[in-house]
């Protein structure tokens, strides 16, 4: 299970103007592995995803994904080696029907190349992956053009686009927010299949509570800088947590 | 009972049957399939009878037209793709120049030197503009409006394939007839493909590095990649109007490198509308016989042309293709309100 890990991030730097967002962050992060991060508004969990992902070039550091650096390439160079995410602020097409949305990373040269030199048919494929999302097939739903759909559907059909590369690490900034409670219980369990089928998660929440029920391991950022790392009950009785949360209580089950 | 007065308004109504959804019905009526077909092939029809009607100067001005026309096309694909140019010319001039020199020095016939032009002026274009593609909004179209003059100069100042005196006697079209129905082929072709290939997913991808380059990048798509790809089929079109025109005219000079043909197809779109390539294509065809029939008014032509261009497109600022389409679609009744 252990050996390398699919993914090393060392020492990460970045300084935007007068903000030093996120400076010397590390962490690993194996197959199969769950990993949360939290940390306080403006404490650079955002800037981290965009460093590894290539939205933002670092000031210094370095990105492995199974050994090789990929630091600083292109995001769809990155994106191709099998790194997905999706967006804080949801990016998508609205005025395409929803399940269009797919059909952007649908073809790509990555997914071409996991089909075996195929393309397939890309709207089955799209349609196929917004069912298990929860958009019923023989609903109205995946036809209908995004911008008309609800936020919870919206960020659902942001998690779809991202797995519809089949990434091996998948990165979630701020999924949950605003979904209903409703939303993120369908939605957990399915990022727990996935996960256990040996995809590697790095899961950015304000949700703590449902965060906290799936994650094996939680990194906590505050002022761009990683204060501690560890088991969900480690994390939350470390002091610099609790300093940094300022008396924010959260109850674990 | 006293007479009121009845007010009347016009209410507008979309109408309702299916040929306006994307999928195409196995049981629709014959209205339908004519409502649905006849602004799509009685313009084509009517093109593809001109050039058997229209002779001497007004078969010249058809073949201009479809000329405008396919940079016109040329120009809406790029921009498709978020690709704001202002250099037509660029990719004009580049046909034009390959298939002269090939003519006329190497003395291959237009059946080589066409279809060469046409592939080696979309692969230049895209090898020259390929560097730039990065650059976004008015710095690329900065650039793809300097390169066409920086061209001209060079020709101009280095003498280079007849300098400013050109390359003369060229190879001529066997005949007035066959060079418009190439031109109108060529016009007819492209705004064919062109439509296909938007709506593909192909275009799909397009459209969406317009809307959002980096979502498009987090879907494993170099961006880059498919502006050059976009480039060189708008190259590849533009090129091709100027290897018609060169032998059309049987005669090459660094006019082709001129701004005009950088602005006319601009022009063309904002008239018609952008991003359907009939919009580009009307726009053309309404400007170049309108630009032709105002020659006989000498300097004040081009002043009335600008205006009726300004009126245009502040009256239709969608375009006039969208506007028409819209209209078509749409039928007005008188209703009375109380
Ligand atoms: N492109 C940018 N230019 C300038 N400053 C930036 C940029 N991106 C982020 N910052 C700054 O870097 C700091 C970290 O921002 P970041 O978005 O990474 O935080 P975050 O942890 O994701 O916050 P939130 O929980 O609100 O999403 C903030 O002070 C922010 O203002
Ligand atoms: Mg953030």
């Amino acid at each position: 299970m252990n050996g390398e890990p699919l993914l090393q991030v060392r020492d990460l730097r970045k300084r935007f103007g007068g903000v030093q967002a996120v400076f010397d962050v590390g962490f690993e992060l194996r197959r199969g592995e769950f990993l949360g991060v939290i940390g306080p508004n403006g404490s650079g969990k955002t800037t981290l995803v965009n460093l590894i992902t290539g939205f933002v070039k670092p000031d210094a550091g370095q990105v492995l994904l199974k050994g090789r650096n990929i630091t600083g390439k292109m995001p769809y160079t990155i994106a191709g080696f099998g790194i997905a995410r999706t967006f804080q602020m949801v990016r998508l097409f609205y005025n395409l029907p929803a399940y269009k949305n797919l059909i952007i990373p649908l073809c790509s040269s990555r997914f071409k190349k996991l089909r075996g030199g195929r393309y397939g048919e890309r709207d089955d494929v799209a349609i196929e992956l917004l069912d298990d999302m929860g958009f019923e097939r023989d609903s109205l739903v995946p036809y209908k053009v995004a911008g008309s759909l609800p936020h919870g559907y919206l960020k659902r059909l942001d998690l779809a686009r991202a797995l519809a590369l089949r990434p091996e690490v998948l990165i979630l900034d701020e999924l949950f927010s605003g979904m209903s409670m409703s939303e993120v219980a369908s939605t957990l369990p399915l990022l727990e299949k996935f996960n256990q089928e040996g995809l590697a998660i790095m899961m950015i929440e304000h949700r703590l509570k449902e965060l906290f029920r799936v994650v094996d391991r939680v990194m906590v950022l505050n002022f761009g800088i990683k204060i501690t790392e560890g088991s969900p009950a480690e994390v939350m009785a470390s002091e610099e947590v609790k300093k940094a949360y300022l008396g924010i209580q959260v109850e674990l089950e | 009972m006293v007479a009121t007065s009845v007010h009347r308004r016009k209410k507008r109504l979309d109408r309702g049957i299916k040929a306006r959804t994307d999928t195409i019905f196995l049981i629709a009526s014959w209205k339908d399939m004519l409502y649905l077909l006849l602004p799509r092939m009685l313009p084509v029809a009517i093109l593809l009878v001109l050039p058997v009607l229209v002779k001497g100067y007004w078969g010249k001005v058809l073949v201009y037209a479809c000329i405008y026309g396919l940079l016109a096309l040329s120009w809406d694909f790029m921009a498709a793709g978020g690709l704001f140019s202002l250099g037509q010319a660029l990719f004009f001039g580049l046909g034009a120049y390959l298939a002269g020199i090939l003519n006329y020095y190497l003395h291959l016939p237009p059946v080589v030197t066409v279809p060469a032009a046409t592939l080696g002026g979309g692969l230049l274009s895209a090898a020259l503009l390929g560097s730039v593609v990065r650059l976004k909004g008015v710095y690329f179209a900065m650039i793809t409006l300097m390169l066409p003059l920086l061209f001209k100069k060079v020709i101009e100042t280095t003498g280079a394939f007849g300098g400013t005196h050109g390359l003369p006697s060229l190879t001529p079209f066997p005949s007035e007839l066959l060079t418009a129905y190439l031109a109108v082929g060529g016009f007819l072709g492209s705004l064919f493909i062109f439509r296909r290939v938007i709506n593909s997913d192909y275009g799909l991808v397009l459209r969406a590095i317009k809307d959002d380059d980096r979502a498009v990048m987090s879907g494993a798509i170099n961006i880059y990649g498919r502006k050059i790809q976009a480039i060189f089929i708008s190259g590849a079109v533009g090129s091709f109007a100027g290897a018609l025109m060169t032998h059309y005219y049987q005669f090459l000079g660094m006019s082709v490198f001129a701004l005009d043909y950088s602005i006319l197809p601009v022009a063309a779109v904002a008239l018609g509308g952008q991003g359907t390539f009939a919009g580009a294509a009307m726009g053309s065809l309404i400007l170049v016989p309108l630009s032709e029939s105002l020659r006989a008014l000498g300097g004040l032509r081009i002043a009335i042309y600008c205006g009726i261009l300004i009126v245009s497109i502040i009256g239709f600022p969608e375009g006039l293709f969208h506007y028409l389409a819209r209209k078509y679609h749409q039928f007005e009744r008188v209703v009375e309100v109380k």
